[in-house]
């Protein structure tokens, strides 16, 4: 049915647009630009967020007696709105000055200085003095946890990053707390996020207007064990980081920049700059036999065998089941995450090869991702206290770092992975999107179940930015049915149904963030931008194609390192090195 | 764990009061109000035995609960005061009552004397005016309250 259209204008100008759009929406169709603060809206993802809370979104409407918020009202047939009236520019001016109220003005030492929404704001509406004095300065405690750091008296109260615990994740691990000056964006009872159900998705971090949501800084940590002659300092870089990074030397959202990104790093002093994707390959070996493993259990009547197998790659995922369904927590794959394969390949195998010892090596990750932070400090993950993966950087703390070197990224020429630890294949490339977890086991599960050469390595049916997304491939007579789902609401639907008996898939693959790691909570920021996240996942497609080999199980130095070290896929060495255990968190 | 702090009646009132409104989520606020008549407070137990029946985030309910001053996370006294601050009762010296009261009893306004029996908020108007200045205790109301009457007052409750 064709919908009526309302008409209305907007500074004069003639707009018509479909019945429930809000005048924030109908300005942006037309090219005027509404400031805003609270709202955020990742189109065709469930990211919105418009409590209208922040009120600078005011605009005039003729007839009506008081402002509208835009990002909160609807047009209607007829209306003629003013963005820019005297009257709104005041409004809109006081609104500001009464949020700097109780602002800390430490800006020139915040972490978000540069990239703060309120900041730029208030530089444009050029505001000068803080005419108001707060009526209560805030003085909460900053809480550090290994990830994430909180400082409410940063906090502006836009309420993004509930909606993103709450509606989007479904975590629930903090909302707002108290009322007046005293209210807070906390856990319950005001214990500490760290104590909490909380993920450490990031994904508050990234949509945190202002300096209240930051991440755990590490990049003074590795200028220490960069500068110490003692240590040997290795670098793994994962698939989602070289189609991102770009944009903060301003490059344009989807550029790769792989081979500048590992010069910078050789640069930047590492001893070896290796690949993360290196260990995806090698994830898709351990993960795609122990889908064929289930799967050929299951067809040969084994009832107890458990189907569908979930992916483990995402931390912030396993925290997440082991928070909310400790009742399935055998279900996942046991394989650990690229990051903690590629830890414990090269404190032993290649460690051992070069004679280094194990004190003596420094792992240091960059990821797209803060819960990788936290996930390189679990316990299982360490050996007589040392960790597989030392500690973790995420892209924004990375580009940073590269800047403060004085390192020139743009005009840097490309460099190579060192290898073995840096070899990939276009499989690899693919794990920064969601779906590519699942493409890439596909690939090699197909070949290696069917014994048959894949005419086309595209499995593009699971390719988009759907919440949940299906498809069946065809296993030479047997139908598998995969499923997809990326941020961890669409997660939770599935994890329901498979509680409940009635999942039809086989095998699941799961991202904590939307659109995958392309939009993790260490990536450079997208402010709401849906097209960033876009041009990003068409840039890993992109780096897959360009790659010579795109099946993990044909990675040649894969294949060296079982037939040097490992022996096969699932051996008792690879189970003790590259799979882990999951554990009941829900108390 | 923390639940065990909780007597099995209170657990078992708290599940029945969320049964009764089907544990819907979208009764939170009637929930949360009549836990409060039936346990006289919500500590944070019986909010995470609310959240956890109607299977939402505890940091939810703790959210309604902090956010409205008639839910209190501490035990009341047996025998609740408030004062009112309303403007009549104000400007006729209930604000010197008050700082009788807390004299008297040794407590800050929110608070509950060791023994239990009292405990002190404020309030404004209890549609008395023409009482001013007005004083209740167990929604009784006291009308033209002197702080001299204070002690006197109170007594009569112990």
């Amino acid at each position: 049915m064709e919908q009526k259209l309302i008409n209305l204008t907007i500074d004069n100008r003639p707009v018509s647009v479909e019945n429930g759009t809000t005048i924030l929406d109908a300005a942006k169709a037309c090219g005027i630009d509404i400031p805003t603060l609270c709202h955020i809206n990742l189109e065709g993802t469930c990211v919105n967020n418009h409590p209208a809370s922040c009120r600078l979104c005011v605009v005039e409407v003729a007839g009506r007696r008081n402002l509208a918020p835009a990002c909160a009202t609807a047009c209607t047939e007829g209306m003629e709105v003013h963005t820019n009236t005297i009257r709104v520019l005041n409004a809109r001016r006081t609104v500001l000055e009464l949020i700097l109220s109780n602002h800390p003005h430490d800006c020139l030492v915040c972490a978000k200085s540069g990239n703060c929404e309120l900041q730029n704001l208030t530089r444009k509406l050029k505001i000068q003095e803080a005419p108001y004095e707060g009526g209560e300065k805030s003085c909460f405690e900053v809480e550090k946890t290994v990830s994430i750091i909180r400082d409410m008296n940063k906090c502006i109260l836009c309420r993004r990053c509930e909606t993103m615990c709450n509606d989007v994740q479904t975590v629930g691990a903090i909302g707002a707390r108290g009322r007046g000056f005293e209210t807070t964006i906390s856990p319950a009872f005001g214990n500490k996020l760290a104590d909490s159900e909380c993920t450490y998705c990031g994904q508050c971090v990234a949509v945190c207007p202002v300096g209240a949501l930051t991440e755990k800084d590490n990049t003074g940590k590795l200028i220490r064990d960069l500068a110490n002659p003692n240590k040997v300092v290795i670098v793994q870089t994962a698939p989602a980081v070289r189609v991102a990074i770009g944009e903060e030397f301003g490059n344009p959202a989807g550029t790769i920049v792989t081979g500048k990104l590992a010069a910078a790093l050789r640069k930047l002093g590492f001893d070896y700059v290796f690949d993360t994707d290196f260990a995806a390959d090698l994830t898709i070996m351990e993960e795609g036999s122990e889908l064929l493993g289930r799967l050929n259990a299951f067809l040969a009547g084994d009832k107890n065998v458990h189907l569908p197998i979930l992916t483990s790659c995402c931390p912030a995922w396993v925290n997440f089941f082991e928070h909310q369904f400790p009742d399935m927590l055998n279900i996942p794959s046991t394989a650990r995450s690229p990051q903690q394969m590629f830890g414990s390949i090269a404190k032993t195998y290649w460690a051992e090869k070069m004679g280094i010892a194990r004190e003596k090596l420094i792992v240091v990750s960059v990821m797209p991702c803060l819960a990788k932070k936290y996930e390189c400090g679990r316990e299982e993950f360490k050996v007589n206290g040392n960790p597989d993966v030392d500690y973790s950087l995420s892209t924004r703390e990375l580009a940073a770092l590269i800047k403060e070197a004085n390192i020139d990224f743009n005009a840097l020429e490309d460099s190579d992975f060192d290898l073995p630890l840096g070899a990939s294949t276009g499989a690899a490339a693919i794990f920064g999107a969601t779906g590519g977890v699942m493409e890439a086991a596909l690939r090699t599960a197909y070949e290696l179940h069917t014994g048959k050469t894949l005419g086309k390595v595209d499995f593009t049916e699971v390719r988009g930015l759907e919440g949940i997304r299906k498809a069946s491939v065809d296993m030479d007579g047997f139908e598998l049915k995969v499923g997809i789902a990326h941020g961890l609401g669409n997660a939770r639907k599935l994890l329901e149904d498979i509680r409940a008996g009635k999942s039809e898939f086989h095998a699941i693959e799961i991202m904590a963030c939307p659109g995958g790691c392309i939009g993790g909570g260490g990536q450079p920021l997208h402010h709401g931008n849906i097209e960033i996240i876009k041009a990003r996942s068409n840039a890993i497609y992109r780096e897959d194609a360009g790659k010579p080999i795109r099946k993990s199980h044909e990675n040649p130095y894969i294949k060296q390192l079982y037939e040097e070290y490992l022996g096969k896929p699932l051996s008792e060495k690879s189970h003790a090195l590259l799979h882990t255990k999951y554990f009941d968190k829900s108390e | 764990m923390e639940n065990n702090k909780l007597s099995c009646s209170a657990v078992a009132a708290v599940k029945d009061i969320c049964a009764a409104h089907n544990n819907d989520a979208g009764e939170l606020i009637n929930i949360l109000h009549e836990t409060q008549n039936t346990l006289g407070y919500l500590p944070q137990e019986v909010q995470q035995l609310v959240a956890k029946n109607l299977n939402i985030p505890a940091s939810r309910v703790n959210g309604v609960v902090s956010f409205y001053a008639f839910f209190t996370e501490k035990p009341k006294g047996k025998h609740p005061i408030s004062i009112c601050l309303g403007t009549a009762c104000y400007v006729r010296g209930s604000d010197k009552v008050l700082e009788e009261v807390k004299n008297v009893l040794g407590i800050e306004v929110g608070q509950t004397t060791p023994d239990g029996i009292f405990s002190l908020d404020c309030l404004r108007c209890v549609g008395a005016c023409g009482l001013a200045p007005v004083m209740t205790i167990d929604g009784k109301v006291f009308g033209n309250v002197d702080p001299k009457d204070v002690r006197r007052i109170l007594e009569d409750f112990v």
